[in-house]
């Protein structure tokens, strides 16, 4: 058996989380995921101003902090921190913790390449609106491969202490050690079924263990203090999900079943680089405090195709807000949403999108909302996105001037005017597998 | 009898893209049957109204009692194009636990 546990579900995730997973019990692997869809883009801007920067830069500093724990326990650390630079990244880690062995995986970056596979005849279109690449040529701001659990399994066989990837698929990260340790076979698609559904129950760390979780929220105790979650898992790919004792949160089957349904498509077909994955399959159960089984998955042969992340500029968007209060507070937020949009028209302003939300009303919940009645007070935010910076950036002046121009009572605008913000759009695609090769490098 | 949602079932929700997510799951392996007699694409679809744009796709999940719904085009173009607050999605299974059901009052067994 061996404890994988993952310390961070996001870049931005809770910073002492990996630490208490290092200093709270037993673990062998601590696994950190900080990529994002987005995250690639800004990290390939912060490279073309810097050659040594593109990678998460929360990591190095972690990675001192835990580095003599690390050291003498023997922990391994597995993580996609490498954004768009891991040998940078692994330079870093390697000035932060002396004396660590550090291992990379390339090859997932084809920003480089998108050109000679566009000639090659791969249309790479979205696999959301079915339009191919060619439209936003000349817009793209990265490019990457969702590589899977081998490449990881294989750097850490050359027996580095850290393994930092670019982009991979967030599962890979938990399925990696079993791969090592176990000596699974790209073949074995039930077990590594199971390691990747293992792997989805902790990815996004703490929500598997009483983060964000609906069931029963209010008993779950001590999130403040919440441990972040450990699979225990077995070479015939059953495992456990648990969390070390004397933490807060709470694990037990109904929050695990949040967190396996999050952010899923068919739930037959769980597509990864590894393996598609029978989430229908999977036996789970209660075992005891703070301790779900799991077994039973079955798995089909890995797909042929690899998903490719691709960010693009899509245009600007801009959102201010405002507050009315009671009375007639929505009457009032309404009032001032019909003059700004009036303004715009006057100025001729042409946006692709103009969309307003009132807190206290129905900013989540839109036209599904409980009705608000007569609310002490409500927010208006007015959204605006299209091409034109300049239409988005007038737009900007457009809210203030409701304080003395619009319905009584407009407050809240101590913020100033709204900032102007560079729209990065997602652009998920296709790429035969045989295109993406990766290498692993140990960094010295 | 007239109940919510949430008298028999949580959720938790998020995206892909432009699509909404929302886990339900029953809260006693014995209210699957009635998640899955109640909770219907159509009716998902209706109780969201101009939310959901697209289409409403529903899988089942009988080992984990469970049922995963795909909102098509429900989150104002997905990601960072979305002017939403709430551009992933996250309040979208909250807000389906007012969701009124039809349930007999003798499948309530808690």
């Amino acid at each position: 058996m061996i404890r994988i546990a993952n310390g961070q579900g996001f870049w931005g995730d809770w910073l002492e989380a990996p630490v208490r997973l290092v200093d709270g019990g037993p673990i062998d692997y601590l696994t950190l995921d900080y990529l994002a869809e987005v995250t690639m883009s800004i990290l390939q801007k912060q490279r073309q101003a810097n050659s040594e920067l593109g990678y998460a830069r929360d990591f190095p500093p972690l990675i001192g902090r835990i580095a003599k724990k690390v050291r003498e326990r023997r922990i391994k650390v597995v993580a996609n921190a490498g954004g768009v630079n891991p040998v940078a990244c692994a330079r870093a880690v390697l000035s932060a913790a002396p004396g660590l062995k550090v291992a990379v995986v390339l090859g997932d970056d084809i920003l480089e390449r998108i050109p000679e596979l566009l000639a090659k005849g791969y249309e790479m279109r979205n696999i959301d609106t079915d339009e191919p690449l060619s439209i936003i040529s000349g817009r793209i701001l990265s490019a990457n491969a969702y590589v899977g659990a081998f490449p990881l399994a294989e750097a850490l066989a050359t027996g580095a202490d850290v393994v930092i990837s670019g982009r991979c698929a967030d599962a890979a990260l938990a399925l990696a050690p079993m791969i090592h340790r176990f000596g699974w076979q790209p073949d074995d698609y039930d077990r590594l079924a199971s390691g990747i559904v293992a792997g989805h129950i902790i990815e996004c760390g703490a929500q598997c263990s009483g983060g964000n979780c609906q069931m029963d929220w209010q008993s779950i105790p001590d999130l403040a203090n919440i441990g972040y979650p450990i699979v225990e898992a077995e070479p015939d790919g059953s495992f456990a999900v648990t969390k070390h004792p004397g933490t807060g949160g709470r694990i037990d089957s109904h929050g695990v079943k949040e967190q396996l349904l999050y952010e899923i498509g068919d739930p037959r077909q769980y597509f990864t680089p590894d393996c598609i994955a029978d989430f229908t399959t999977l036996h789970l159960e209660d075992a005891g405090p703070d301790r779900v089984r799991g077994c039973g998955v079955r798995g089909a042969p890995r797909p042929a195709m690899l998903k490719a992340s691709i960010s693009y500029h899509a245009g600007w968007k801009a959102s201010g807000t405002l507050v009315y209060s009671w009375p007639q507070a929505i009457e009032k937020a309404r009032a001032a949403d019909r003059i700004v949009r009036q303004r715009l028209e006057q100025l001729g302003l042409r946006f692709d999108e103009i969309a307003s939300e009132y807190f206290g009303v129905n900013a989540c919940h839109g036209p599904a909302a409980r009705p608000a009645g007569d609310p002490p007070e409500v927010q208006v935010r007015i959204s605006v996105r299209g091409a034109d910076k300049q239409a988005v950036d007038r737009f900007t002046r457009e809210m203030i001037p409701l304080v003395l121009t619009g319905p009584p009572g407009g407050t809240g605008y101590g913020e100033g005017r709204p900032e102007v913000r560079q729209i990065v759009a997602y652009w998920p695609a296709l790429i035969p597998r045989d295109e993406i090769g990766t290498r692993v490098e140990v960094v010295e | 009898m007239i109940v919510q949602l949430a008298r028999i079932a949580h959720t938790r929700s998020g995206d892909k893209g432009d699509i909404a997510n929302i886990g339900v799951i029953a809260w006693q392996p014995q209210y699957y049957p009635i998640l899955l007699r109640e909770v219907t694409p159509e009716r998902v679809k209706a109780f969201f109204g101009e939310l959901v744009q697209g289409r409403v796709d529903r899988f089942e999940l009988p080992n984990l009692h469970a049922l995963n719904l795909l909102l098509h085009h429900a989150l104002g173009g997905g990601g960072t194009v979305s002017l939403r607050t709430d551009a992933q999605g996250k309040t979208l299974g909250a807000a389906l636990l007012a969701m009124e059901i039809e349930v007999d009052e003798r499948e309530l067994t808690d």
